[in-house]
């Protein structure tokens, strides 16, 4: 389709042809062309975030929840400069996000004109890729290699800059080409592995006594039929199997194989299995140091498979084995295909031993905490969550600290897509509005996001877009008083002097939530909890759910750093002794 | 990877790891667009690698495409991120590792010259061993009055700090270099 139009018009027009039904968006001068738009459409739904900021994570909860790529729209400058928390969030993570930002007239550019910044070079390493479009004519082009770009190969954010002169001009629009990977002159990334390599991994597989499955990310990202694939991995072979922050739902948690997740806070069993494994099969994740712990004692006596879409991930700080490159989804299908055709068999002798010493990890319980009858344990408190929501449709964002951890730990996932978090980055933040973004897509979903009293405060104005828009997002709020994460580091690394990591001046949720036109509840005893929770789920408004914790509560289990996976501090084990000496000098100076 | 892992049987299998540093030149082809340069070089600033020399021109001027030579050190690791680094990048066609190509083909080097502009000031026998070392490295005097000279002489990169050294006593003022140009030795383009 070509037709004459306004840059302004080839906005909409090439969002509606890629699929686009929802951005998420404030306005300025530099948009005004784009917004005057807007409001003369229908089909494309605006929703008004509070700060920019809100707008990148609320896209990032609609991609992370649907699979579909995420889209915002911003001025210039400060609109912009705003934006760049949750590129960088999408870009670690992976997330497929289009961002629109208005431009200063290009006979501006340059100038230091109002609200001018130099929008691609600010965001230049915090994207995939980006543009500057000074021509109306280059506009529609640029729109659709954008989706491109953000949706293929290893997933990321995008950056589209549009001077407000381009944005008036008139040129011809043109549709999607229909195969933007083949017209694409030079980002063709490989998806279909190498079939010798995938025939070596299953002959390893097949021939393993210790093996793991490590999971990320990666595997969501390629979407539903790869995470089915990856379950029937696990059931054809046996094998038992963990996962990233990133990759939690891949596999469900209640399926037999699963470990819990790995890393910094994950279970012992997981963490051991991995220490102790003789091949470790890692299916798109990328060896974080939240996972590795120290480098040099990382799974010393395995073999390593890698498969993983971006070929900067192997060999990046973990040596591998055999790297596989491709999506994940390709591979597995050949890998299921290879393993099933040649009736290969994991060596039954040898798993049933490796179960035993799982088992015998995995009753170590190392996810234990003391219960108690006065105060609600934020562990209690998410698990109770869990346990009445878990029949819903629900989609849970988080955070970041403590309570993310806890989340990740007691929150069963069961399906991919429905565990929205901020990994790579660790943007406080990030929960409400990606909230917001999953509930816009499923408006009947249940959509909560698990917060800490300390990060709810850094984006708490979208409630207002909350309210606005009818979207019933349920803050969860483990409120401890404390930033609970850097108090427990502070405890482990500053003995004990928690500078700064109190809040002295907690505003009342319930009255904040009241203020927003929401409802807040507020819950102090354990024996309460159920009732509350049932009335936060039933309640068909934005809510701030106030769920008043044990507040020097510390998050087990954790391979403190600099230490190995087989170094874990335990629940049972971190006396005050243990936990003020967890740390070595050298550990110190890590993050 | 694990010692024990090093005999493991496979073509995939890597050669064992080596912690040395090395010095390679990466040959990118790349679309002659507006920051394509800042990408590179913001890529090696972000993530701490070396830049030690680079060098960028429009080479093939109907398809907009730039080739960028960059001399990079590193440990064999740091050198395979930086080439899936670059790759990585949208507008990058192609990355070439001519060090590892030319050891492949069992040559020493790929083919690798730089050209300087040296100005030289001095007079009495200074001026005229400046003059006779210059004719011996087979640089051509470019500009001169009575009290200096600007020589253009090109070679590798050895040649080309060996001859400012020798230049130095004999009232070197200013060196300007392009960096080094190359490409790999045969018949075979990248």
């Amino acid at each position: 389709m070509t037709r004459e139009m306004t840059g302004a018009e080839m906005v909409i027009q090439a969002l509606k042809d890629q699929g686009v039904d929802t951005i998420f968006g404030y306005p300025g001068g530099a948009v005004l062309p784009i917004y005057d738009e807007i409001i003369q459409q229908e089909g494309l739904e605006h929703i008004l975030v509070r700060h920019e900021q809100g707008a990148g994570h609320a896209a990032e909860g609609y991609a992370r929840s649907t699979g579909k790529p995420g889209v915002a729209l911003v001025t210039s400058g400060p609109g912009a400069t705003n934006m760049v928390t949750a590129l960088t969030d999408a870009m670690l993570d992976s997330i497929p996000l289009v961002c629109i930002s208005g431009q200063v007239p290009t006979h501006l550019i340059g100038n230091d004109a109002f609200q001018e910044c130099d929008t691609v070079g600010i965001t230049r390493p915090c994207t995939k890729h980006n543009w500057l479009v000074r021509n109306v004519d280059d506009l529609p082009r640029v729109l659709h290699e954008a989706f491109y770009v953000a949706t293929s190969g290893r997933p990321g954010p995008v950056v589209v800059d549009i001077p407000k002169d381009v944005q008036f001009a008139t040129g011809t629009y043109q549709g999607p080409t229909p195969n933007p990977a083949a017209a694409h002159k030079s980002y063709r990334p490989q998806l279909k592995g190498d079939a010798a390599s995938i025939r070596q991994a299953a002959e390893m597989m097949a021939a393993a006594k210790k093996p793991v499955l490590y999971t990320g990310g990666g595997v969501i990202n390629s979407g539903t039929q790869a995470c089915q694939l990856l379950r029937e991995l696990v059931s054809l072979t046996g094998f038992p199997i963990t996962s990233t922050l990133m990759g939690l739902g891949a596999y469900p948690a209640s399926g037999d194989n699963w470990l819990g997740m790995l890393g910094m806070h994950g279970t012992f069993e997981a963490n051991m299995a991995m220490h102790d494994c003789d091949l470790m099969v890692c299916i798109g994740a990328r060896f974080d140091d939240r996972i590795t712990g120290r480098t040099d004692a990382f799974s010393p006596n395995s073999r390593k498979i890698h498969i993983d879409i971006d070929p900067s991930s192997i060999n990046k700080t973990i040596n591998v084995d055999l790297p596989i490159i491709g999506d994940v989804g390709h591979v597995l299908e050949d890998l299921v295909r290879i393993w099933r055709s040649s009736s290969m068999k994991a060596d039954e002798k040898a798993m049933k031993a490796w179960w035993q010493q799982v088992d015998a990890w995995r009753a170590r319980n190392s996810l234990a905490y003391k219960p108690n009858n006065d105060v609600i344990m934020p562990q209690y408190a998410i698990q109770r969550l869990y346990e009445l929501t878990k029949h819903r449709k629900t989609f849970i964002s988080t955070e970041v600290g403590q309570h993310q951890m806890w989340a990740a730990q007691f929150y069963g996932f069961e399906e991919p897509n429905h565990w929205l978090t901020s990994g790579g980055l660790g943007t406080m933040g990030y929960g409400l509005p990606a909230a917001i973004g999953a509930q816009v897509a499923h408006r009947d979903a249940l959509c909560v996001d698990i917060a800490g009293d300390a990060s709810i405060l850094m984006n708490i104005q979208e409630m207002s877009t909350a309210v606005q828009f009818g979207l019933p997002v349920k803050v969860f709020i483990l409120n401890n008083q404390y930033m609970g994460m850097v108090r427990q580091w502070q405890q482990l690394l500053h003995g004990n002097r928690l500078s700064h990591s109190y809040t002295d001046s907690l505003p009342d949720f319930v009255k904040l939530a009241e203020a927003y036109g929401g409802v807040g509840i507020r819950v102090e005893k354990p024996g309460d909890l159920d009732g509350a929770i049932e009335e936060m789920v039933s309640v068909d408004k934005p809510v701030l759910f106030d769920c008043r914790v044990a507040n020097l509560a510390n998050c087990f289990p954790m391979i403190p750093s600099g230490k190995a996976h087989n170094e874990m501090l335990l629940p049972d084990e971190a006396n005050d002794e243990a936990v003020a000496n967890a740390i070595s000098a050298e550990g110190k100076s890590l993050v | 990877m694990n010692a024990q892992n090093v005999d493991a049987p496979s073509a995939y299998f890597l050669a064992e790891v080596s912690n040395e540093i090395e010095t390679h030149t990466l040959s990118l082809l790349v679309d002659n667009e507006p920051g394509v340069l800042a990408r590179v070089i913001g890529l090696f600033s972000g993530r701490g690698y070396n830049i030690d020399s680079l060098t960028v021109s429009e080479t093939e001027h109907e398809r907009h495409l730039s080739r960028i030579t960059i001399v990079t050190t590193g440990t064999p690791m740091i050198i395979e991120q930086i080439r899936h680094q670059l790759d990585r990048l949208v507008p990058v066609h192609r990355v070439t590792d001519l060090t590892v190509r030319a050891k492949r083909a069992n040559q020493d080097k790929p083919l690798e010259r730089e050209l300087a502009l040296i100005k030289v000031a001095g007079d009495g026998d200074k001026r005229l061993e400046a003059l006779r070392l210059g004719d011996a490295f087979r640089a051509t005097v470019i500009d001169a009055t009575t009290e200096h000279f600007v020589f253009e002489i090109t070679g590798r990169t050895s040649k080309i700090e060996q001859f400012i050294a020798i230049m130095k006593p004999l009232g070197l003022v200013e060196v300007s270099r392009t960096g080094v140009a190359a490409v790999q030795r045969g018949p075979e383009g990248l």
